[in-house]
C-alpha cells in the first residue's frame, strides 16, 4: 500500500478528480491548503499599501492505494494537473504499513 | 337696506375664511417638511448603524470586527442619552458665542412647537432628534483612527467627553444662534457650513489624527500586512453611507423645499465625481481601479460636498468631488506613509482632509442664486464676487482645527489617567473582539 499526497492548483482539481475516478479510484481526502514552493506570490494594494501574498491557495489530495494502482494514479495526476507553469505542485509517495476499516475492522488492502 | 346689513357680515366671513386658509396652508407645509425631516433623521442614523459600522467593520482584521462595530453602536445609545440630558441644550440653547446653555436641559421646552431660530415649520422635537443623529456619527468617525488597539472603556469615556467638550461648542459656534462662526444668526466670522464640514468632518478628522499619534502605531505596523478582512462589508457600508448622506445634506435644508433638492443633487454629483477621480488616480498609479478605491473616493466626495451642499450648483459640485477624490487619495497613500502615523482606517485622510478642502472650496463656489444667506442680491462665495468669504472659511477651518487638536489632546491625557487608553500588546494580538467583548465575529464552524 502506498499513500499519495498531491498538492495541485485549485483550477486543476475538478479535472484531476474526474480522471482519477475514471481509472477506478474510489476514495480520496481533499483539503484546501495554502503554501508555496518556487512560485512567487502576487501583490495586493489597499489604499496605497502593497502586500505581497506569498502563501497561495492550493488543493491537497490524499489517497492510500494498493501497489498495483499507484503508477497509474501518479500518471493520471501528472497528466491532468500539469499546466507547465511554476506552481503546478508536487506529488509525494510514502509506504503505508496498515489500513483498518473502522466499520468492520477489515485490514490491509481489503480495507482500502 | 338689505345690502348694507349684509356687507359687514360678508367681510367678516371672508376674513375668517382667509385666516382659516392661512392656517391650513401652514399646517400643510409643516406636514410636508416634517415628513421629510423625520425621514432624513432616520437616514442619518442609518449612516452610523449599519453604514459606518459596516464600512469600518470590513476594513479591520477579522479579530477586531465586532469591536469596531460595537463602538459605533455604543455611541448610538450613549450620545442619545447625553443629548437628552444636556447635549441638545449645549449645542442649540441660548445665544452665546462659544457654547449653548442649559435652557433645554432634559429637553425642557422641546415639544410640538417649532423653534423659529432654527426651523420654523417643523416641531422642535423633529429638529432636536435630527441634530442628534449628527452628534452620533461625528465621534463614531474617530474610531477609524483608533481601530484595532484602543480599549473599549477608554473609547467610551473619551468619546463621551469629546462630545461634550469638542462637538457641542463647535456645533454651537457654527450652527447655534449668536455662535462665533454662524453665518445666518449673527456670527463674527460667518462660516458657511451647510451640513457639517467643520462641525462633523474637520472636528472628527483632526481629532482622529491626534488620537492616532497619541495611541501610537498598531503592533507590527507597517511591516506586518493588515489587509481589510472583508471589502464586501465595506462596500455595503459605503453604499449605505451614500444613501444616508441625502438625509445628512439635503435634510440640512431643514425643510422639504427647493434648497433640499439642490443639496440632494450636489451631494450625489460630488460623490460620483470623487469616486471617479480616486479611481483614475489609482488606475494611473497602479494600473488598476480597485473596489476599495472607488468606495473610498465616494466617501471623500461626500465629505467634501457636505459644507457646500446647500450653496453650490451641480457643476461646482462635480469640481469639488474631483478635487476631493484626488487629494484624499494622495493623503492616504502618500502623506500618511511620509509621516508614518497609523491612522488605521484613514479617518483623518478622508474626513480631516476632505472636510478641509470642502470648507475652503465652499468659500470659492457658494452662490447667492442657490442660497442667498447674506440677504437678497448679496454675493456669497468668491466666484460670486465675494472673495472675502474664503477668508471667513479659513477662519472657521482654523478654529475647528485648533479646537479639535487641543480638546482631543487634553481629553486623551485625562482618559489615559482614568481608564488607560491602549490595550496590552497580547490583547492586541489576540484581537479586541475576544479581549474587550468576549465574543467572535465569525464562528463559522459552530
Amino acid at each position: 500500500m502506498m499513500k499519495i499526497e498531491a498538492i495541485i492548483q485549485p483550477s486543476r482539481f475538478e479535472s484531476v478528480k474526474d480522471a482519477l475516478r475514471e481509472i477506478g479510484i474510489e476514495g480520496m481526502t481533499v483539503t484546501e491548503v495554502r503554501g508555496h514552493g518556487r512560485q512567487k506570490g502576487h501583490t495586493e494594494v489597499y489604499r496605497g499599501r502593497e502586500y505581497t501574498v506569498d502563501l497561495l491557495p492550493k488543493i491537497k489530495l490524499e489517497m492510500v492505494l494498493p501497489d498495483a494502482l499507484v503508477n497509474r494514479a501518479v500518471d493520471t495526476i501528472l497528466k491532468t494537473a500539469k499546466t507547465g507553469k511554476i506552481g503546478d505542485g508536487k506529488i509525494f509517495l510514502s509506504r503505508v504499513e496498515e489500513a483498518i476499516r473502522i466499520r468492520n475492522e477489515e485490514r490491509g488492502e481489503n480495507a482500502l | 337696506m338689505m345690502a348694507s346689513l349684509a356687507a359687514p357680515e360678508t367681510a367678516k366671513t371672508v376674513s375668517e375664511k382667509l385666516a382659516q386658509l392661512d392656517k391650513d396652508v401652514k399646517a400643510a407645509q409643516s406636514s410636508a417638511d416634517n415628513a421629510w425631516m423625520l425621514v432624513s433623521a432616520a437616514l442619518v442614523l442609518m449612516m452610523t448603524g449599519p453604514g459606518l459600522a459596516l464600512f469600518y467593520g470590513g476594513l479591520v482584521r477579522r479579530k477586531n470586527t465586532l469591536a469596531i462595530m460595537m463602538q459605533s453602536f455604543a455611541l448610538m445609545a450613549l450620545i442619545t442619552v447625553m443629548w437628552a440630558l444636556v447635549g441638545y441644550s449645549l449645542c442649540f440653547g441660548g445665544d452665546g458665542h462659544f457654547i449653548g446653555n442649559f435652557e433645554h436641559a432634559f429637553l425642557r421646552g422641546v415639544g410640538a412647537d417649532p423653534n423659529p431660530d432654527y426651523a420654523g415649520t417643523i416641531p422642535q422635537l423633529t429638529f432636536m432628534v435630527y441634530q442628534l443623529m449628527f452628534a452620533i456619527i461625528t465621534p463614531a468617525l474617530i474610531t477609524g483612527a483608533t481601530a484595532e488597539r484602543m480599549k473599549f472603556s477608554g473609547t467610551v469615556l473619551f468619546l463621551t467627553l469629546w462630545f461634550l467638550v469638542v462637538y457641542a461648542p463647535l456645533a454651537h459656534m457654527v450652527w447655534g444662534k449668536g455662535g462665533l462662526l454662524n453665518a445666518s444668526l449673527g456670527g463674527k466670522f460667518p462660516t458657511l457650513d451647510f451640513a457639517g464640514g467643520t462641525v462633523v468632518h474637520i472636528s472628527s478628522g483632526v481629532s482622529a489624527l491626534v488620537c492616532a499619534l497619541y495611541l501610537g502605531k498598531r503592533t507590527g505596523y507597517p511591516k506586518q500586512p493588515m489587509p481589510p478582512h472583508s471589502l464586501v462589508l465595506s462596500f455595503i457600508g459605503a453604499c449605505l453611507l451614500w444613501v444616508g448622506w441625502f438625509g445628512f445634506n439635503a435634510g440640512s435644508a431643514l425643510a422639504s423645499n427647493s434648497l433640499a433638492s439642490s443639496a440632494f443633487v450636489a451631494t450625489h454629483f460630488g460623490a460620483a465625481a470623487a469616486a471617479l477621480s480616486w479611481s483614475a488616480a489609482e488606475w494611473i498609479k497602479n494600473g488598476r481601479a480597485s473596489a476599495l478605491g472607488a468606495i473610498s473616493g465616494a466617501v471623500a466626495g461626500l465629505v467634501a460636498i457636505t459644507p457646500a451642499a446647500g450653496f453650490v450648483g451641480p457643476m461646482p459640485a462635480l469640481a469639488i468631488g474631483i478635487l476631493a477624490g484626488a487629494v484624499c487619495y494622495w493623503m492616504v497613500t502618500k502623506v500618511k506613509a511620509l509621516f508614518g502615523y497609523d491612522d488605521a482606517l484613514d479617518a483623518f485622510g478622508v474626513h480631516g482632509a476632505g472636510g478641509t478642502i470642502g470648507a475652503l472650496l465652499t468659500g470659492v463656489f457658494a452662490q447667492q442664486v442657490i442660497n442667498p444667506i447674506f440677504g437678497a442680491g448679496k454675493p456669497v462665495g468668491g466666484l460670486d464676487g465675494h472673495w472675502g468669504q474664503v477668508g471667513n472659511q479659513l477662519a472657521g477651518v482654523l478654529v475647528a482645527w485648533i479646537f479639535a487638536l487641543v480638546g482631543t489632546l487634553v481629553l486623551l491625557k485625562i482618559v489615559d489617567l482614568l481608564t488607560g487608553i491602549r490595550v496590552p500588546e497580547e490583547h492586541e494580538i489576540e484581537g479586541l473582539d475576544i479581549t474587550q467583548h468576549g465574543e467572535e465575529a465569525y464562528n463559522l464552524e459552530s
